[in-house]
Formats: C-alpha cells, structure tokens, sequence
C-alpha cells in the first residue's frame, strides 16, 4: 500500500516536472497552454495524495478550466499562434537566467532540508470541504470578502482596459 | 512525502523563474509566472498537512489572486497589442530610444 501511494506519488511529481519543463521550452503559446495545463492536472493528483481532496478538485475546475482558457483566448484572439522565429533572450541573458536558477534552486533545497517542525498529524476528516469552510468563515472572514473586493476591482479594470479607447 | 512535495515545488517555483528570465513573449511571461503560484500552492498544501487547513485557505486566496491578476494582466497584454503590435517585450522601448 505504501509503496503503491509512493509509486504514484513519483509518478505525479515526475509528470508536474516533464510537463513543466516541456512548457517552458515550448516556442508556440498554444502547446506551451496545454502542457501548463497538464502540469495543473498533475498537481492535483499530488494536492489529492497530500490529503486536500477539495484544493485538488478547485484546482481543476479554476486553474485548469478558468484561468488557462483565457489564456488561450488571449492567444487566439490576437492571432499569436503561429510559431515565430525565437521568443528566447540574448546568449548573454540566458546564461545569467541559468545562473539564477542554479542558485535559487540550491538556495531553496537548503532552506527544504531545514527542520519543518512537525505537530500531530490531523486525522483524515471524513468530509473533506467542513474544515476548510469552516477555517474559511470564522477565522478568515475579513480576507475572504476582501478577496471579493479585489475581484471586482480586477473586473472593472480588465473591462476599462480591454476596451476600445474612447475619447473623453 | 512532505520532503518530496517541498522538493517538487522548489523545482516547479525555479522552471518558473528561469521561464521568466529567458522569454520575451509576454503572454508565456504569464503563464511562467502563475506556474510559479502553482509550486508555491504545492508547498503550501504540502506543509498543511502537519500544521491544520489553515494551508488550504491559503491556497483559495492564492487562486482567487491568481484569476483577478491574469483577467487584470491580459487585459494589459491586449492593450499592448493594440498599441505595438507586438506582445514581444522587447518592442517596447520607449524609456531607451
């Protein structure tokens, strides 16, 4: 049974990692979209193995669904499909970017293999929504209507500057 | 498996980073970056299921962060298009010429 859990577990870390590098290595947005997406489909598989069924299905349903359709809108609404010469920066750039990377990667697996205290694992609640929602309307009530707030701020914003330029 | 999970989102969160370095199309520019959201949501779960769901609510304001900033941001990108003609960031050098 472990195993079984472990095996799976790799095998959804392995997909996340794949699909992330073939995303980023990818010249034309639209494959670079749906391999972003099947990142965001193995990552649930891990949010579900870590015992957030509920982030795991939200993640599919907004990220997956929402956020990722529009992207690909934006991409087909501005004809940008079409592979272009090279999107890639200068020699130069690339190096330094490599570079970077190198460090934060090392920086953060470090900072990984720090002591994460650990307290008595919760026990798997039967009902998997309760415990957030719950945490979700009492404790974070104030952020989550804040959060509504900046939705309508993010609206209002997008449609003034999508739309066509009037004068005023 | 939490070390795991921490070692997957770190890596995940640096494909991000270097994504953004090294691309100039802005719309990829974007998805790096919400790829970048996605490890940290990753950790975040992760790290929750030693500290409570305190972590899972964390990861609904990210998400909900997440949708607000790509509707504000493409709409920014579809601007730029209609002004450059271009969603190449590097066309747009107006503070250098």
């Amino acid at each position: 049974m472990t195993t079984f859990y472990q095996f799976q577990f790799y095998l959804f870390s392995l997909l996340a990692i794949a699909s992330a590098l073939l995303f980023v290595t990818r010249r034309n947005p639209v494959p670079a979209a749906l391999w972003l997406v099947n990142v965001m489909f193995a990552l649930s598989g891990l949010y579900v193995m870590l015992d957030a069924p509920f982030v795991g299905v939200i993640q599919v349903l907004v990220y997956a669904g929402a956020i990722m359709v529009v992207f690909v809108f934006v991409v087909m609404l501005l004809n940008l499909g079409r592979s272009e010469i090279t999107d890639l920066r200068a020699l130069g750039a690339r190096l330094g970017a490599g570079f970077v990377g190198l460090a934060l990667l090392a920086n953060l697996l470090v900072v990984q293999r720090g002591r994460v205290p650990t307290s008595a694992l919760a026990p798997a609640a039967d009902n998997a929504v309760t415990p957030v929602a719950v945490s979700l309307f009492s404790d974070y009530l104030v952020a989550f209507e804040l959060t509504s707030v900046v939705l309508l701020v993010a609206i209002v914003g997008a449609v003034l500057l999508a739309k066509k330029r009037v004068q005023v | 498996m939490i070390g795991e999970a921490l070692i997957v989102s770190a890596i995940l969160f640096v494909i991000g980073v270097v994504g953004v370095l090294t691309r100039r199309n802005a719309i990829i520019l974007f998805m790096c970056v919400e790829l970048m959201l996605n490890a940290v949501n990753l950790s975040f779960v992760a790290l929750s299921t030693q500290h409570g769901v305190t972590g899972h609510v964390f990861v609904i304001m990210v998400m909900t962060i997440a949708a607000a900033e790509a509707a504000v941001g493409l709409a920014i990108v579809i601007a730029v298009f209609r002004h450059f003609g271009t969603v190449d960031l590097s066309a747009l050098r107006l503070l250098r010429d």
